[in-house]
């Protein structure tokens, strides 16, 4: 009881101190500082007004000088010393060239970079096709709201209801994992087939099919004669991202033949995170599940903007539900989907939550987050750490850069 | 090529009902006008032919066949729509072009039919360029292209001068017209509440009000011979005014006292039983004269408009006596504050009993 007195109390001091700040030092820069009266009324008024916005502005500069901006650079100053003892030297690059030789950065790397192809792919198309599919029917605000909730889960929360989800009992009890729940009920028969081998081929064929798609509508405008072709940083990027999709789609095809020639443990219970490298795709799928919710929301809103005009005129134009959503409809909204991606490209890079709750980064599935906890508090090495978190950085910055520019974009 | 018919055709949201009784025959070659005040149900009339929405009741057929359930794209029709609905994000060409993509016709043929139509409209110059850089008016042009190279049977426009400026809707209406004269053969169905662009553009005018059609007819047939006193009162600005009446001499020409002092004479011919028949004579602003004879109307002119060509002159409402609207040739601002009296050729005197004329019945 106290501490809930204790905790509305500080709301009230802080709600209540943030207000008076702003009044009472309006009041003064008015009454005192720059008064509208006297002999110089009207330059007072001018001064007062110059200095207004600053006074205002004040509280958030100088708490993100504090919070965000400071730490940055003493971060990237870190990185570059070494403690020795109660001194620090300067080392230059040496905690950079410590990180990159250890073999658990580049799985962190590797892992990350998975994490990023993946996840904002994966929740921006099913966010996108839950905001379509729940568009037009009666249920669709309830449906809504259930594929929103995850969002209100905080992501350690999640991981422990997913760690339920995947967990494992000897084969001889009941499973209360519901994935190995699932998975004892195949044998080999034809069910299995048809779920564990039949399935996953044409998903991942659609996949397939879907990034060579890719390929070709970014290589069009490059090959092709007519239209435009844009400068040759746009060249460049179209051909770096054809190479990504082709080659995404060569493992696609990979991943095809290996569900055909594994040979599966029927029976038995997987400890499923510890599967190296799948693993990774089991802590994604939590990330999937809160974040879908996100893009949902607003490609839905997105949706509803676009107009009904023309998709009437589509309609007239022998337009067909696929090619109005497709053609129509998602370009519309590209820039969008644009901001939902990188949005969640974002979150990605800076995921931690889920690796420490779930393996703390074992069985290959570190991410840079958790390394650079792991260097940073529980191996005490600040140099190290520190060259891990502006790495993290580094690959942010650019992503955030083009997300608020696109967002900026799309407000005008 | 194509004949419309409509018949019985009714719309409805559940219980309620929009649109019933809707029956029109429409031949190759017309161009109807669909008018009528703002929720008559026009425009939905309109979709129904698009295939928009659906029909609730009766049959539409095109050409004798049925199209009820015929998906919009299969029925030969192509619309314009109120706010041009390009596509935004695909350039004039590829706008143009993207029913005939769909209709996975070659390319060859695509460019053939887009860069003739942009020919028509003049809209070479701009293929290439997204609708974002066009003006007002070549936007509307581009979505007319849109609906040129299908080559539909009838062509469907939604209000689509009226997001148009002043000058800009008449330089549009004419080339429309114009559109319309060298495609003698297609079909043109045009919704519009501007008077203006019906009575210039129709060969037929379809009047809609209260759930149904009021009239149909030529532009001149709705002006000169009006069914009733909803259509006498739409066509033509300012609106016709109405004076109540007795019957009091009857036979080839009818003679009507006015409650308002006054009489008028028509030459709408009576039966012998309609002496003391309660009616409303209809007389145009501009079928007015100034008399000093037999008066029909009697005022003080409370207010002038002078437009140059013509003064409006606008009369006092008087107890029973109606406040009307007279439209004189030439500038009359002297007669502010004058009595005035008025009369009007009997064959531009309009009876009606219960609302309708008695021309017709």
């Amino acid at each position: 009881m106290s501490q809930a007195i204790f905790a509305l109390s500080t709301i009230a001091i802080g709600v209540g101190g943030c207000i008076l700040y702003f009044y009472a030092s309006n009041l003064f820069l008015d009454k005192v500082l720059f008064p509208a009266r006297g002999p110089n009324a009207g330059r007072n008024i001018n001064r007062a007004e110059a200095v207004r916005p600053w006074l205002f502005l004040a509280p958030a500069l100088i708490a993100l000088g504090l919070y965000l901006a400071y730490p940055v650079v003493a971060t990237a100053w870190l990185s570059l010393v070494k403690e020795q003892g109660a001194t620090r030297n300067f080392v230059g690059l040496a905690n950079y060239a410590q990180m990159t030789s250890e073999s658990k950065f580049w799985e962190s790397m590797r892992n990350n970079m998975l994490w990023l192809f993946v996840v904002p792919a994966a929740s921006t198309a099913f966010g996108l096709l839950a905001a379509q599919l729940t568009d037009r029917i009666a249920w669709g605000n309830f449906a809504k709201s259930l594929i929103f909730m995850p969002m209100a889960i905080s992501f350690v929360g999640a991981s422990v209801i997913w760690k339920l989800v995947y967990d494992t009992r000897p084969v001889d009890q009941a499973q209360i994992g519901l994935l190995n729940a699932v998975w004892l009920q195949f044998g080999g028969g034809v069910w299995s087939v048809l779920f564990l081998r039949i399935l996953p081929a044409l998903l991942l064929a659609a996949i397939a099919v879907g990034l060579a798609w890719g390929v070709w509508a970014l290589l069009r405008p490059v090959l092709g004669s007519g239209g435009s072709r844009g400068s040759l940083v746009v060249v460049l990027l179209r051909l770096l991202g054809a190479a990504v999709f082709a080659a995404l789609a060569v493992v696609m095809l990979w991943w095809l033949v290996g569900v055909f020639t594994v040979t599966l443990p029927y029976g038995q219970p997987q400890t499923w995170l510890t599967i190296p490298f799948w693993n990774n795709f089991f802590l994604m799928i939590v990330l999937i599940w809160i974040q879908t919710g996100f893009a949902m929301v607003i490609l839905s809103a997105a949706l509803r903007g676009v107009p009904e005009d023309t998709i009437e005129a589509a309609i007239i134009d022998g337009a067909n539900p696929f090619q109005i959503f497709f053609r129509i409809k998602v370009p519309q909204i590209m820039g969008t989907i644009v901001v939902v991606w990188t949005t969640i490209t974002i979150v990605v890079l800076k995921v931690f939550d889920i690796v420490l709750a779930m393996t703390n980064g074992q069985w290959e599935t570190q991410v840079l987050a958790n390394y650079m906890y792991d260097k940073f508090f529980r191996a005490f090495d600040v140099g190290v750490g520190s060259a891990a978190a502006m790495v993290i950085m580094l690959l942010v910055t650019p992503i955030l850069v083009w997300n608020v520019w696109n967002a900026r974009k799309e407000m005008r | 090529m194509a004949d419309l018919k409509l018949i019985d055709v009714a719309k409805g949201y559940g219980d309620v009902k929009v649109l019933s009784n809707i029956n029109l025959d429409i031949k190759t070659g017309e161009l109807i006008v669909f008018v009528g005040p703002s929720g008559c149900g026009k425009s939905t009339l309109l979709r129904m032919i698009a295939g928009l929405e659906k029909i609730t009741g009766g049959d539409f057929l095109i050409d004798g066949v049925r199209m009820n359930d015929v998906p919009p794209a299969q029925r030969g029709i192509a619309m314009v729509f109120q706010s041009y609905a390009l596509y935004p994000h695909m350039t004039v060409r590829e706008n143009m072009s993207f029913a005939l993509k769909l209709a996975k016709k070659s390319p060859a043929e695509i460019n053939a039919a887009v860069d003739k139509a942009a020919r028509i409209l003049q809209l070479t110059p701009y293929l290439d360029r997204l609708p974002k850089a066009l003006s007002g008016g070549q936007r509307q042009r581009v979505a007319i292209g849109r609906s040129i190279v299908r080559d539909p049977k009838v062509y469907l426009f939604d209000e689509p001068l009226s997001n148009l400026d002043a000058a800009l809707r008449v330089a549009t209406r004419i080339e429309i017209a114009q559109l319309k004269e060298s495609m003698p053969n297609s079909t043109m169905i045009y919704v519009t509440h501007d008077q203006v662009e019906a009575m210039t553009l129709a060969s037929r005018i379809v009047v809609l009000a209260g759930g149904g059609i009021s009239q149909v007819g030529t532009p001149l047939e709705l002006y000169e011979r009006p069914q009733n006193e909803f259509v006498a009162q739409f066509i033509g600005s300012p609106a016709m005014n109405l004076l109540d009446g007795e019957v009091t001499a009857t036979g080839a020409q009818t003679t009507v006292s006015l409650t308002g002092g006054g009489t008028a004479i028509s030459s709408v011919p009576t039966r012998e039983s309609d002496k003391g028949l309660k009616v409303r004579i209809g007389v145009r602003p501009e079928d007015f004269v100034p008399t000093d004879g037999t008066h029909i109307y009697q005022g003080t002119v409370a207010l002038t408009e002078a437009l140059g060509e013509v003064t409006l002159l606008y009369f006092q409402k008087d107890g029973d006596k109606a406040g009307i609207v007279a439209k004189l040739p030439g500038i009359h601002n002297e007669l502010r504050g004058r009595v005035v009296r008025l009369t009007a050729d009997p064959r531009k005197v309009h009876v009606f009993h219960d609302g309708k004329s008695l021309l017709y019945r």
